[in-house]
């Protein structure tokens, strides 16, 4: 897929993308396929570009070294994931406190939620 | 069914730090107008093929062909299954379960999260789908139907139910023929599908 692979090319002049054997990507859960459809379509609307992007990644990454990142590839979409939610900030989207405030909400979510049943941000009490 | 897997005191649902964060951000560019929800599940799923349930046909592949494998298996999947590397970052217990001319085994859960990822990949859309679970439990040969798959009457289904501490791996029965195969070429035979059991492993002269 071509708009995938100009993302990668560009996150690999920051750290390369996790790849299988075959040189297919990898994604290991849900969440990480997830944080990387997002940034696609966000890049698709124009809200950043190629070299904002891995501006923020190289950010998110260096920071996480900082913290004492293991650094073994296995953390690759949390970094991934943290510079969206700069960008996202940086941008005026969502602040640091908007995307705090709806962790919470989305957390007493699920509590309110028997498991096996859909957990919707409509089951928080407090919403 | 009718088992429950939870402890009185903890029967909700539980996201991870990780979840919570993914959820939180998407649900504000959604309200927000910045991203379509249909779209983002549109390209997961697009790389979910790329996912591919690989780690457990290797892990089938090696049942096989190696009973202390397959044994160990049978007795501690988790550890059978992490010592080829494949280990769930959540602390998920892994069990297998095999089948036989006697029993055929299927996966069910409602919820996505209760999907062995570490060796299955992303799962299937149809898998997190409300009639898939309610039609396999109360029709579980006219699901495998809808699959392709015709078992005896003299075959036993059973319904194996994920839960968030719980993941399943179905070891399909190896196919005949296939005994001079290698790992390798026996991992070819195993299907994701075959692994939740909604599907049969392949043939070998499939895949001449």
């Amino acid at each position: 897929m071509s708009r995938y692979e100009d993302m990668a090319r560009v996150a690999a002049e920051v750290a390369p993308i996790p790849r299988g054997d075959d040189g297919e990507p990898v994604f290991r859960e849900p969440w990480e396929a997830q944080a990387f459809a997002m940034t696609l379509a966000l890049y698709e609307r124009g809200l950043f570009t190629w070299t904002e992007w891995a501006a923020a990644l190289s950010g998110a990454i260096k920071q996480a070294q900082t913290a004492g990142d293991c650094d073994d590839g296995s953390t690759y979409y949390q970094h991934w994931l943290s510079a969206i939610e700069q960008l996202v900030s940086d941008k005026g989207i969502a602040s640091e406190q908007a995307l705090a405030a709806r962790r919470d909400a989305w957390d007493r979510a699920a509590h309110a939620t028997p498991h096996g049943q859909p957990i919707l941000l409509d089951n928080d009490p407090l919403r | 069914m009718g088992h429950n897997h939870h402890h009185d005191h903890d029967d909700h649902s539980h996201l991870s730090g990780i979840e919570l964060r993914v959820r939180a951000l998407e649900s504000i560019l959604v309200e927000k107008g910045y991203v379509d929800p249909a779209a983002i599940d549109a390209l997961v799923e697009t790389y979910e093929v790329k996912v591919g349930p690989r780690n457990g046909a290797k892990v089938v592949a090696k049942a096989w062909a190696d009973p202390d494998y397959r044994e160990w298996l049978r007795t501690d999947a988790t550890a059978a299954i992490a010592s080829l590397g494949f280990i769930g970052r959540q602390g998920e217990q892994m069990v297998a379960v095999e089948n036989t001319p006697d029993q055929h085994n299927m996966v069910v859960c409602t919820l996505c999260s209760c999907y062995p990822w570490p060796v299955l990949g992303l799962p299937p859309v149809w898998y997190k789908s409300a009639p898939y679970r309610s039609r396999a439990v109360l029709d579980p040969r006219g699901v495998l139907a809808e699959f392709g798959v015709h078992l005896p009457e003299t075959t036993r289904i059973r319904i194996w139910d994920s839960t968030a501490e719980v993941r399943y791996l179905v070891i399909p029965m190896r196919p005949d023929g296939t005994e001079d195969m290698s790992q390798e070429a026996l991992a070819e035979l195993v299907t994701r599908d075959s692994m939740i059991g909604t599907g049969l492993a392949r043939q070998p002269e499939a895949m001449r």
